[in-house]
């Protein structure tokens, strides 16, 4: 039986864009995701392993192809054909990766939108703040009464209302330092209730940390003098680690610390047990790395 | 060198706890990985194949600035031993971005003499950038225009102009981060009102760019290397000689993506993502001609040919994983993680070294005299093919799942991935003996080469092998466009090949 | 691909034949003017790299110069740049002596020039030690003195290579109307720092 090839390329097309929608949803690289952003940031991911792999399937496709239809016959010298190009073929392949682009492009800037990082707030660069106000019992340097600056991602554009949990994050050489203004907690971990907005002001007193869970997709370099902010909605009870991202030292690797989200009963709770101890809690966080 | 540095970081990254080496000491180790492998081995070697190459093949005797180069080239080793030097003194720890303030806070004299050895290796850069340029602009034989030069003269071309225009800013910044490290001034310095984002801005408007200056030798090497080999022109020349320039313009204007979890705001962020995503359209017709050129030609499967494949496909995942980490949203989450790691893996390694190797089987001949031999040749293919792989694929989903880059001690979950790039990093280990088998024992038991034994068309295949002093005997003769394969295939193209080197050197 | 040369091989051999290779082993033109362009283009970037943080730094501030900075003072730069700048045209003219191969006049003026050029470094140097701050004192200070430092390791290098020229110009047949090379990238060369004084002066001292 003899198929025809354009059938034959017809059926490979087909099964290259199964495998590739097939293995674009079912990758299984990513963690868990955490909130409602962070799933926006998968569909984002998958969008491109899919396109990714076909891409690759495509082209690895052809080469494979090629090494073993095209290769040349023994004592045959002479030169393959004289193709030295091929306009049309040319601008095709030109537009199809524009394309591509500039739907990924447009795609991430909507996530990227829905995430927060154009609130007017969050995404404008104020410059530094000249440390001048280190306060002796942290090191956090904080000015929020004059300027709500920040760098980082702001609040979602359909939570801006919300009030939010307002976090004080201070990263210094390998620890994490999480301060709550409403309550006056000082703690190495943080502890946030779910489905709950969270603001995190991040800050360094040192040197670059970067402040990453990778369960909920965000990031966010601290850098000495400058302010960043971070915004969320945890939506998932759970325990991740929070990492720091950004080479700070020798125990780099170590720094690393927990990011609870809990009921809102569990984190009352927990709000409760540590707003009297919270000097000696100190003491032992800092101790403790 | 480097590569020892990084057989012992891997070995580290074998167990989740920092057993081998201390942290310090590890960091020290990466530090000195990434600086070795990228300004002593990777740019080098672009610029040993250039200076080889451009004069043989437009025709030219020498470079314009022959005393020049030797000063360029001389200042390397100069620049190496001082790098290495600083392991007595306490090798730099703070990556080979150095970022202040972490930099000004670890081991002083060891990142001063880091500083020192790049400004000299970056003025030997600049200096050969020059030469390079000035010869592909005004030495070619006077039959060869623009557009019938080889397409590594192209590639050179567009690597030059971003030496020339991205390493002096580095210098800036290197002076400034000095000044800061031994004058105390404050630039980076947020203690004294300096911003460690500036030293950001600066390094990256350099360091972005020298990816491309790393790459781009390379993809000159394999627009050079595939037609030899397919018996077939390169598909679409003025596309890829085009491209080249494009990727070096927007090359230059997509420095802040690595900084998209710093400081920069919002709206940079969306212009910094457009440019970066826009190079995927250049780097894509290359890709695709690439592959035009192989499909439907005559391909002597042999190890030139074998590394350049090879270069495609592994430079392909670089490249598709480069535009998602465009993607601000997704960047986000894995930036300063293993699947950065491995995207510049695969962009270095995969693109840079795999076209390295194709380059050194193709112009072995021309360079000794000498043919490599084949079955080393596939059995360092076959090692460091497989050992590329093994190491560098498994880190994308290591990064995914949450490894930070630069890390001695990891979380356990993450182990039996990781063993399994300690396992690959030692074939690629491996896969350096069958190289310099080979390489010593071609060099002197190896096949005789004659002028031309790939019969290729481009100039540098006219003189003898190696070149004479002077490189031509007689001037060269412009008997093809570079890459005119089967133009009368019928009439046995072979021969006439045959006939014109005879009457070349009948001519000397 | 062009069309050009898709043509038969062997038309460009049989054309060649007829050229035959003329002796090839002498000179080859000289590119070395277009070498010290590309050289320059290579050194403005580093100016412009550090203009460029200069400039961050600027915007960034609330308050520029930083509060506690004392007032530059500008009337000893100002004559300064005065005489650099017209040392460029002293300059002009010592190179349109040696194209009518007038070797005394280039050295005239050449001499003119060196001479303004170290008065120029004098001035730095007593606006150095006269200058009420030190170099650590904020970034505007420090950018200060990396800047006009770095401005004037470029003024003595370019002093050093007119020196030089004087040097040679006294052996006679050195330079004449037709082979000059010296001359001009020294000439070159003293433009270019001037014009990045020109943009120091103005960003650093008037804004």
């Amino acid at each position: 039986m003899k198929i025809p090839s354009n059938i034959l390329t017809l059926i490979a097309g087909i099964a290259l864009t199964m495998i590739c929608l097939w293995y674009g949803q079912n990758h299984g690289l990513m963690p868990i995701a955490a909130s409602a952003e962070a799933r926006t940031v998968d569909e984002i991911f998958n969008f491109m392993m899919t396109i990714a792999t076909g891409l690759f399937l495509l082209i690895e496709g052809v080469l494979i192809i090629s090494i073993f239809k095209f290769r040349r016959r023994k004592g045959d010298l002479t030169d393959g054909p004289s193709i030295e190009g091929n306009i049309p073929l040319e601008i095709v392949w030109t537009a199809i990766p524009a394309v591509i682009v500039f739907i990924l492009a447009i795609y991430s800037f909507e996530v990227y939108n829905k995430m927060g990082g154009l609130d007017p707030m969050a995404s404008h660069d104020m410059g530094t703040q000249i440390a001048h106000h280190h306060h002796n019992d942290n090191l956090v340097a904080l000015d929020l009464e004059g300027q709500e600056v920040a760098l980082g991602l702001g609040a979602s554009p359909g939570n801006k209302d919300e009030e939010s949990l307002v976090v004080d994050v201070n990263g210094l050489q390998y620890a994490w330092l999480f301060t709550y203004p409403d309550t006056g907690v000082v703690s190495g971990e943080l502890h946030v209730p779910v489905n709950r907005q969270v603001t995190l002001n991040i800050s360094a007193a040192d040197v670059i940390h970067a402040f990453w869970v990778p369960q909920l997709r965000l990031k966010q370099d601290a850098v000495p003098g400058r302010e960043a902010q971070l915004t969320f909605v945890p939506d998932r009870v759970g325990e991740y680690p929070i990492i720091c991202a950004e080479l700070c030292g020798a125990y780099h690797g170590a720094m690393k610390t927990t990011l609870f989200v809990e009921t809102e009963a569990e984190y009352n709770q927990w709000v409760q047990d540590n707003t009297f101890a919270q000097e000696s809690f100190l003491d032992e966080a800092v101790a403790r790395q | 060198m480097g590569g020892f540095l990084a057989e012992i970081v891997r070995t580290e990254l074998a167990t989740p706890d920092p057993d081998l080496v201390q942290p310090e000491m590890y960091n020290q180790m990466f530090t000195m990985h990434g600086t070795i492998m990228l300004f002593l081995w990777i740019i080098p070697a672009g610029a040993a194949f250039a200076n080889y190459l451009i004069p043989l093949m437009i025709g030219a005797e020498d470079m314009a600035f022959p005393r020049l180069n030797a000063v360029a080239f001389w200042m390397i080793p100069v620049g190496g031993v001082l790098l290495i030097s600083s392991f007595f003194v306490g090798a730099p720890q703070a990556g080979w971005t150095s970022y202040p303030p972490l930099s000004l806070m670890s081991g002083k004299w060891g990142e001063e003499i880091w500083i020192m050895s790049l400004l000299i290796l970056g003025t030997s850069s600049i200096l050969g950038a020059l030469n390079f340029a000035i010869t592909i602009l005004k030495m070619r034989i006077p039959e060869m225009d623009l557009n019938s030069m080889p397409l590594f003269c192209w590639s050179m071309l567009a690597t030059s102009a971003l030496v020339l225009i991205g390493t002096p800013v580095l210098a800036a910044a290197l002076i400034l981060l000095s000044f800061d490290l031994i004058a105390g001034t404050s630039f980076f310095n947020p203690v004294g009102g300096g911003d460690p984002i500036v030293y950001q801005h600066m390094f990256w408007f350099y360091s972005h760019p020298a990816v491309y200056i790393m790459v781009l030798p390379f993809f000159g090497v394999i627009s050079e290397v595939l037609p030899v080999h397919a018996r077939k022109p390169i598909f679409g020349y003025r596309a890829i000689a085009y491209s080249s320039l494009a990727i070096a313009f927007l090359g230059l204007i997509v420095w802040a993506h690595h900084m998209f979890t710093s400081g920069t705001p919002g709206w940079l962020r969306m212009f910094f993502m457009a440019t970066t995503m826009l190079i995927a359209v250049p780097t894509g017709i290359k890709i695709f001609s690439w592959c035009a050129t192989i499909w439907g030609g005559k391909i002597e499967l042999n190890s030139a040919m074998l590394f350049g494949i090879g270069f495609i496909s592994s430079f392909l995942i670089g490249g598709l994983s480069g535009v998602m980490v465009a993607a601000v949203p997704f960047d986000i989450h894995v930036h300063d993680t293993y699947f950065i790691v491995a995207h510049f893996h695969y962009v270095l390694f995969g693109g840079s070294v795999f076209a390295l190797f194709a380059g050194l089987y193709h112009w072995f001949s021309k360079m000794t005299g000498r043919m490599l031999n084949e079955t080393w040749g596939r059995i360092h293919f076959a090692l460091t093919f497989i050992g590329f792989n093994m190491t560098f694929l498994p880190m994308h989903q290591l990064g995914l799942l949450g490894m930070n880059r630069r890390i001695a001690l990891y979380d356990p979950q993450f182990q039996s991935l990781n063993i399994v790039c300690t396992i690959g990093s030692y074939i690629l280990a491996v896969s350096t003996l069958p190289l310099v088998i080979n390489v010593l024992w071609s060099l002197i038991k190896g096949k005789k080469a004659g002028r031309n034994p790939w019969r290729a068309l481009t100039l540098e295949w006219q003189t003898t092998s190696p070149p004479a002093i002077e490189n031509f005997e007689s001037e060269p003769v412009l008997w093809a466009g570079p890459y005119e394969y089967g133009i009368d295939s019928e009439n046995e193209d072979e021969e006439d090949v045959e006939d014109m080197l005879a009457e070349v050197s009948a001519q000397s | 691909m062009q069309s050009s040369t898709v043509e038969d091989p062997k038309l460009a051999l049989n054309y060649h034949k007829e050229v035959e290779p003329e002796g090839h082993h002498g000179e080859h033109p000289d590119h070395r003017m277009l070498g010290v362009i590309v050289f320059l283009v290579a050194e403005s970037m580093i100016f412009l790299g550090l203009f460029g943080a200069f400039l961050i730094y600027r915007s960034m501030m609330p308050v520029w110069p930083p509060e506690g900075t004392p007032e530059l003072e500008l009337l000893v730069p100002g004559i300064n740049s005065i005489i650099l700048i017209s040392s460029s045209f002293v300059m002009h003219k010592g190179q349109s002596a040696i194209q009518k191969n007038d070797v005394p006049g280039l050295q005239l003026w050449f001499a003119i020039t060196a001479a303004m050029g170290a008065i120029f470094l004098l001035g730095q140097l007593y606006e150095y030690s006269h200058a009420e701050f030190g170099l650590t004192l904020n970034v505007f200070t420090s950018c200060f003195y990396v800047l006009t430092g770095f401005h004037g390791l470029h003024v003595t290098l370019g002093l050093l290579l007119i020196l030089a020229v004087l040097w040679r110009s006294r052996q006679p047949e050195h330079y004449s109307e037709t082979s000059h090379f010296g001359v001009e990238a020294a000439e070159l060369y003293w433009h270019f720092v001037d014009v990045v004084w020109i943009i120091l002066f103005v960003l650093v001292y008037l804004l």
